[in-house]
């Protein structure tokens, strides 16, 4: 028996429906107008639609204005420290099946002071869903340079303008190997929802990077992808497979050098799955090596197990 | 114990010849043997087959081993004791030295007891014949073993070799060693075993009866405990110790000396449906442990003191979100990347103080290689109970040396590893003022609806962010008070020694051992002494000030340093405590472990 078949699940009355009031928690204290707001209207819809069991939702973050979502939604959840988030999330992903982990930050978390957590969780493809949402701008600590803030962005810490060349979110996370790598516009909740269901269908480390203006420190930052702002919210084109001529041209979500070439038009880009494969998890892989060996000795007990550990050792 | 040398009516070289029968036997209680070689030789291999023969016949044994922190070996050593008695520590001078090279003999002839038996390759080795302390075996050692071994073996097998020649000279169990020799290689090509067991065979049979006046033989004594022992390292015992006590689930990053936790628990926890990951770094590490603790299976991280100070900030996270979590720290000399090889307890305030805010956190010392088994089930008991980040604190030295102790009772120690997701009724918080926390890990029902969040921010009851001053007091003072709770229920340590001695020496961590034999020492020569060996360190058990008022002078023995006011880690900690000024510090920094007479000398002075 091993331990992830063996937690003690209970009998208890019917759960009622998933609704938004049961999923709704603390009210934001996010700003007036702040883009997260649509991303947490869209997380709720996407578990109203799913209907998953309520106690197996698990919502994580680390620290931003964006990771606050936690106190924001009704269900289990950990806010973490600074950055640190992916790991945590590894954690429990890694130990427990059962549950569906969510994990939501921003671009200073995700790209910066987690940087190298995005990438390791993304080369060990653990299954989650990370949602990105990327305002260019620290503004929990009012208004410094951010990983994605642009050159030429004037901060208080570029006072004449950023200097450094930005992240390009989606190459960072293709040149990873995140299995799953989508990007949305806090504007357009349909997109976003169609985006995290197929994010959370995704069997691997999947991510969204979903751009939430922050209109107290870089108003306006998205407006050229806002149809409602003068911009254009240009879609991914997906191959469909059928057999058409003029799908040949469509992306291929599977074709990573033509990914890269998406995720290489100048802002505001393109929206949509840039990526995805189905390269095996961490998890699942861990979980193999965790049968073979416990089918190799026999499923012993734990202790049966140590006893003939200790006994080679006598 | 260190007696006089074990070896005292030993024949020069030159004494006539004859076969080993003729040799008359002496008994011998206890017998430090230190092999002195490169690293790449092997003589860790030989000295671990000696423990473990040791473990298997009963007998009392610890080994003591330095290694290179270079990346291609270099000098190294391995130093085994035997007793029929109580072995406390690895021995402050060698009954029997082997010298593989000549740097080998000049480094280590001085740890030769007078009277003591140099063993030397005499292939490579040229002694000081006219040093009279010592008494003198030759043996062509590299020649001997290229020629028993042929082709193209070389001399790879010596270590081997003098494993037979010291069964031989110790009249060891030559059958049982082979066993063992066939188990250590059993696992690789058949030729590997026959060559080891060739090399041992040539070994065995060298004539030493010719060399040596007596045969030596260790004292049968019975076993009182009626359990058999079991032989291995701090590290291993630290790990089956971690499995006993439940922990299936953690996360690492390589750093010596902790390394060998984290391989044998990445292979071992899978057999038992867990896991153990080696993260991309430190934080990671410690995070994915969080994750995993959060989730309802207590996790274990560890490093050592290089790794550990990465992993601060997140150990700060488990004190406010009040997650359980085991920190093992593997000491080694400090700061920065300091002595990687060699031992120092110079992280104890780090264990206690290493966070930024008020973090209270439990810190517990393992005093031996037995102990590392047991401080693991302890420090398990203590997370899940007050839901907090528990240090494990071992060191270099523990963490290599191999002894054999009582094979614990498995079957009444094992601790269930599963989460509690018992449905939480209505109106469950999280962090209640008055009581401790017991986290609702997630897949928990929640009966009320209302779902929990735990959190590094300050918070209410039942999670929520809050900066209201009057929380902020409360929570801390819920913190620190569940600590108190703990130390209340400590139990006291014994005084060890003579009850009316002048002086109590304290100590903590692997200075057990060398503390025990020095009082031993001292009383034997009519001087009384007294120790007394703290395990909790923090919080510190209730009542120590009692025991420290019945002495007049308190010697605080530790491996750090004075510091700037002129107190160890330990002394400073404890005279904040109890503000008695009779508590006196004797600390070092040698990077070594104790001696009994540095102790001897440092506190009878």
């Amino acid at each position: 028996m091993s331990i992830s078949d063996s937690t003690q699940q209970t009998i208890a009355p019917e759960p009622a429906k998933l609704t938004k009031k049961a999923l709704t928690a603390d009210h934001p204290t996010w700003c007036p107008g702040c883009g997260d707001f649509a991303v947490l209207a869209a997380f709720y819809k996407v578990l109203e639609r799913r209907q998953l069991p309520h106690e197996n939702i698990v919502t994580l973050a680390g620290i931003g204005c964006s990771s606050r979502f936690p106190y924001f939604v009704n269900s289990h959840g950990a806010h973490f420290i600074h950055g640190r988030a992916v790991p945590l999330a590894s954690g429990v992903s890694l130990a427990r099946p059962d549950l569906h982990v969510f994990l939501f930050g921003g671009d200073g978390d995700g790209f910066s002071i987690g940087g190298n957590h995005l990438d390791h969780g993304a080369r060990k493809n653990i299954r989650m869903t990370y949602v990105i949402m990327d305002n260019f701008v620290y503004g929990l600590t009012k208004k410094q340079t951010s990983p994605t803030s642009p050159v030429g962005y004037k901060s208080k810490t570029d006072p004449t303008g950023a200097i450094d060349q930005p992240v390009n979110p989606i190459k960072k996370l293709l040149a990873a190997g995140a299995t799953f790598v989508a990007r949305t516009h806090a504007t357009q909740i349909n997109h976003m929802i169609q985006m995290i269901e197929r994010a959370m269908d995704h069997d691997g480390f999947s991510v969204i990077e979903c751009l939430s203006e922050c209109v107290e420190f870089y108003p306006g930052a998205f407006d050229p992808a806002n149809p409602r702002k003068g911009g254009e919210f240009k879609l991914i084109d997906e191959k469909k497979w059928d057999g058409t001529p003029e799908d040949e041209a469509r992306h291929d979500v599977t074709d990573e050098l033509a990914a890269y070439r998406l995720a290489n038009i100048p802002f505001p880009g393109l929206f949509g799955v840039f990526f995805e494969s189905d390269r095996p998890t961490k998890n699942a892989m861990e979980r193999k090596w965790v049968e073979s060996s416990r089918k190799k000795l026999g499923d012993p007990s734990d202790l049966e197990l140590l006893q003939s550990t200790f006994d080679r050792m006598k | 114990m260190s007696t006089p040398s074990a070896f005292p009516e030993l024949a020069s070289a030159s004494t006539p010849t004859g076969g080993r029968a003729d040799l008359r036997p002496q008994n011998i209680k206890d017998a430090v043997i230190r092999l002195a070689g490169n690293s790449q030789d092997g003589i860790q291999t030989a000295g671990a087959l000696l423990a473990r023969l040791a473990g298997r016949s009963d007998q009392e044994v610890m080994t003591y081993m330095t290694i290179p922190s270079t990346i291609s070996g270099g000098p190294s050593i391995f130093q085994v004791r035997i007793g029929s008695g109580e072995v406390l520590s690895a021995g402050d001078e060698a009954d029997f030295l082997v010298a593989f090279y000549q740097h080998s003999y000049q480094d280590h002839i001085n740890f030769l007891k007078e009277g003591g038996v140099l063993l030397y390759d005499s292939d490579q080795v040229q002694p000081d014949l006219n040093d009279k302390r010592f008494l003198y075996v030759g043996v062509a050692i590299t020649g001997l073993t290229v020629e028993a071994l042929g082709g193209t073996a070389k001399d790879k097998g010596k270590n081997i070799f003098v494993l037979g020649l010291i069964a031989a000279i110790f009249h060891l169990d030559a059958e049982k060693l082979m066993g063992l020799i066939r188990e250590r290689f059993g696992g690789k090509k058949e030729s590997l075993v026959n060559t080891a067991l060739i090399a041992f065979q040539a070994g065995y049979s060298y004539p030493v009866a010719g060399l040596l006046a007596r045969r030596y033989e260790f004292e049968v004594r019975p076993k009182t405990t009626g359990r058999a022992q079991v032989t291995m390292d701090g590290n291993q015992a630290l790990a089956y110790g971690l499995i006993a006590a439940g922990v299936r689930y953690g996360a690492g990053y390589p750093i010596t000396p902790w390394s060998t936790v984290m391989e044998t628990l990445r292979s071992e926890l899978p057999k038992y449906g867990g896991l153990f990951v080696q993260a991309e770094d430190e934080l990671a590490a410690v995070s994915l442990a969080l994750g995993f603790s959060y989730s309802g299976y207590l996790a274990v991280t560890g490093s050592a003191g290089p790794g550990i100070s990465l992993k601060t900030e997140a150990i700060g996270w488990a004190s406010m979100a009040e997650i359980p979590l085991l920190v093992v720290n593997v000491q080694r000399g400090g700061p920065s990347t300091g002595l990687p090889t060699n031992v120092e307890q110079s992280d104890l305030y780090q264990a206690v103080f290493g966070s930024h805010g008020d973090s209270p956190r439990v810190v517990l010392a393992a005093a031996n290689v037995e102990d590392c088994f047991y401080i693991a089930l302890e420090a398990a008991r203590i997370a899940r109970k007050y839901s907090t980040p528990v240090f494990i604190l071992s060191d270099g030295s523990l963490a290599t040396r191999i002894e054999a102790f009582d094979e614990p009772d498995l079957k009444s120690i094992m601790q269930d590893p599963r989460p509690d997701l018992t449905p939480r009724a209505d109106g469950f918080k999280p962090y209640p003022i008055e009581d401790i926390t017991k986290h609702a890990p997630p897949g928990t029902r929640m009966l009320g609806g209302k779902y929990p969040v735990v959190t590094g921010l300050e918070h209410d009851e039942f999670g929520h962010p809050t900066g209201r001053p009057a929380l902020h007091m409360a929570m801390t003072a819920k913190r620190r008070r569940k600590l108190r709770q703990l130390a209340d229920e400590l139990p006291l340590p014994e005084i060890y020694g003579s009850p009316d001695a002048e002086t109590l020496i304290v100590g903590w961590g692997s200075t057990f051992g060398p503390i025990r034999e020095a009082v031993d020492l001292a009383r034997s020569r009519g001087k009384s002494l007294a120790s007394l060996h703290l395990r909790h360190l923090h919080p510190l058990p209730n009542g120590l000030d009692g025991i420290f008022a019945r002495f007049k002078r308190i010697v605080v023995a530790e491996m750090n340093d004075q510091g700037i006011y002129g107190f160890g880690q330990l002394a400073t900690l404890l005279r904040a405590r109890f503000c008695d000024p009779k508590i006196q510090s004797l600390t070092k920094t040698d990077g070594l472990t104790y001696r009994i007479k540095e102790i001897l000398q440092g506190v009878l002075q």
